[in-house]
């Protein structure tokens, strides 16, 4: 199954597990299942349209899915996903 | 004494618009958005009018009220007023009617804007307590919170990217904080500091005490607004690193009018960065609002060399808003507009400010500022600390032995035959 890492601000919805897996065909269904595992994740990550918050990164191996096709970004079997506050600063 | 400012009342998430204490947090802990200061602009309007500003000692905090601290300021409080030059030569060469240089190469006291964010974040650290401050920076940041951290007694550690420029490495040392210097780029430098200030508690001026700090680049809007006789300029151009100053100064024109301190006139502002890294510019060129990161900047104008702009989505929304825009140069472009300031203004900037010129050049030569219109350049640092820049690219002395006739035969009369 996908391993899924999971941000310090977030873990308190995980049991503070800081890496927890997961299943789905893309990362919007990945998300939707998280959340029946833990609820209340989604709302954290995903504003009420569904979409991704702005200051939340997604990354797939290291590759951030606004860059690749969001929440229609396919996961796979061995894939890394981290979810990942933006950082301000500068 | 614990004063409570009645016109800052608290933070809030840019994003969902959620409230917090005045506290040295800046991240929201529902969706992760920046926190920004709040004000009651309703309390401000009842006592801010420019009578009253004009009363007051020329500093940045004579507009006190509209900046995030609770009692009287106490660190770089002599910051800011600086000159906004009539730049008639530049203008001409620019191929624009009227331009004026907001020249912050000479802000007191580190010879950067960055004076105005230092004085109001380390004025409220010392409010909240604090005893370390810090920064992540690209030079002129360190530079600031280094002085005005001894100059308050605090000690400081400043954290930047190991190959900043000399001037800027030496121009904090001498005031005796901690420099570590860490083998990256500045976004590295930037994540690091969020954990050291996450497990220490230290004031990182531009993390956790970020809502503070971004307010005082308002200052320069401000200053901007009452210098040409309390009116918003039609066209302002900011060079961009995370972003931050152009939202600000967005941000202090709006400000004003709705204080009714100024006109609500239409204005429009624009973003400038060094090609090597531009991830705003090239956002708001491609139509897009998503900022794709660069990992690697390269470019010399290193002050403005964030790969990552904290504040990039809002700068982009400032422009389009404004019907304004961003655009980028080479460093060669570079180098020409720190030249091209210095000669027609006697203006010596840093690479930024070379940036801007650039920039500003290529704007009204696309017609995206129009040549009949009037424009302010955002002057933001002086050129001694950025020299590695233009060495070897400004000509070289004539040298001369202490001889009347080899100085009239190598000087006077080649130059008579010149003129």
């Amino acid at each position: 199954m996908p391993t899924v890492l999971i941000p310090t601000p977030l873990r308190r919805l995980t049991n503070d597990l800081e890496e927890v897996s997961a299943a789905g065909a893309d990362i919007g269904t990945l998300i939707d299942n998280l959340d029946k595992a833990f609820p209340g994740l989604k709302d954290r990550v995903c504003d009420e349209s569904g979409n991704v918050r702005r200051f939340v990164n997604i990354y797939v191996n290291g590759e951030d899915i606004r860059f690749l096709q969001e929440k229609a970004t396919p996961v796979n079997e061995n894939d890394e996903i981290s979810i990942v506050p933006a950082i301000a600063g500068g | 004494m614990d004063k409570t400012s009645p016109f800052f009342i608290n933070l809030k998430c840019r994003e969902c618009g959620r409230t917090y204490p005045k506290q040295a947090i800046h991240v929201c802990d529902f969706d992760f958005g920046p926190l920004e200061a709040a004000y009651d602009y309703d309390a401000i309007r009842s006592v801010l009018t420019r009578a009253v500003i004009e009363s007051r000692p020329q500093t940045m905090w004579r507009y006190r009220e509209l900046l995030p601290i609770d009692g009287e300021p106490t660190v770089g409080t002599q910051v800011g007023f600086t000159p906004l030059v009539k730049a008639d030569r530049l203008a001409k060469a620019l191929g624009i009617r009227e331009l004026y240089v907001k020249n912050d190469t000479v802000n007191y006291p580190t010879l950067s804007f960055k004076d105005r964010v230092v004085s109001v974040a380390l004025s409220r650290a010392c409010e909240l307590g604090f005893k370390v401050v810090a920064c992540a920076s690209t030079g002129n940041l360190a530079n600031s919170v280094a002085a005005n951290a001894a100059s308050a007694g605090l000690k400081s550690y400043v954290l930047i990217p190991a190959d900043l420029e000399q001037g800027k490495v030496l121009g904090s040392l001498v005031y005796g904080t901690n420099v570590i210097s860490i083998h990256g780029a500045y976004d590295q430098v930037n994540r690091l500091c969020s954990e050291i200030a996450g497990k220490y508690g230290w004031g990182f001026v531009n993390i956790n005490l970020r809502p503070y700090y971004a307010e005082g680049s308002k200052s320069m809007g401000y200053e901007i607004c009452e210098q040409l006789g309390w009116r918003i300029p039609t066209h302002t151009v900011a060079p961009m690193a995370s972003g931050s100053l152009l939202t600000k100064i967005h941000k202090a024109y709006g400000e004003f009018a709705r204080l009714g301190l100024v006109e609500n006139t239409p204005f429009s502002v624009y973003g400038a960065q060094a090609t090597g890294c531009a991830p705003i510019a090239h956002a708001m060129k491609l139509g897009t609002d998503i900022v794709k990161p660069v990992p690697k900047p390269e470019t010399i104008v290193k002050s403005l060399a964030i790969g990552t702009p904290a504040d990039g989505y809002y700068a982009i929304h400032a422009m389009r808003q404004t019907s304004g825009t961003a655009e980028d140069c080479t460093d060669e472009e570079v180098v020409e507009g720190i030249r091209l300031l210095a000669e027609c203004e006697g203006i010596f900037s840093e690479t930024a400010g070379g940036v801007t010129v650039s920039c500003a050049k290529k704007l009204i030569e696309t017609g995206k500022i129009p040549r009949d219109g009037s424009a302010v350049l955002c002057i933001t640092g002086h050129g001694l600390k950025t020299q590695e820049a233009i060495i070897g690219k400004c000509g070289t002395p004539r040298i001369i032995k202490p001889s009347l006739r080899e100085f009239e035969e190598q000087v006077y009369h080649k130059d008579s035959v010149l003129a």
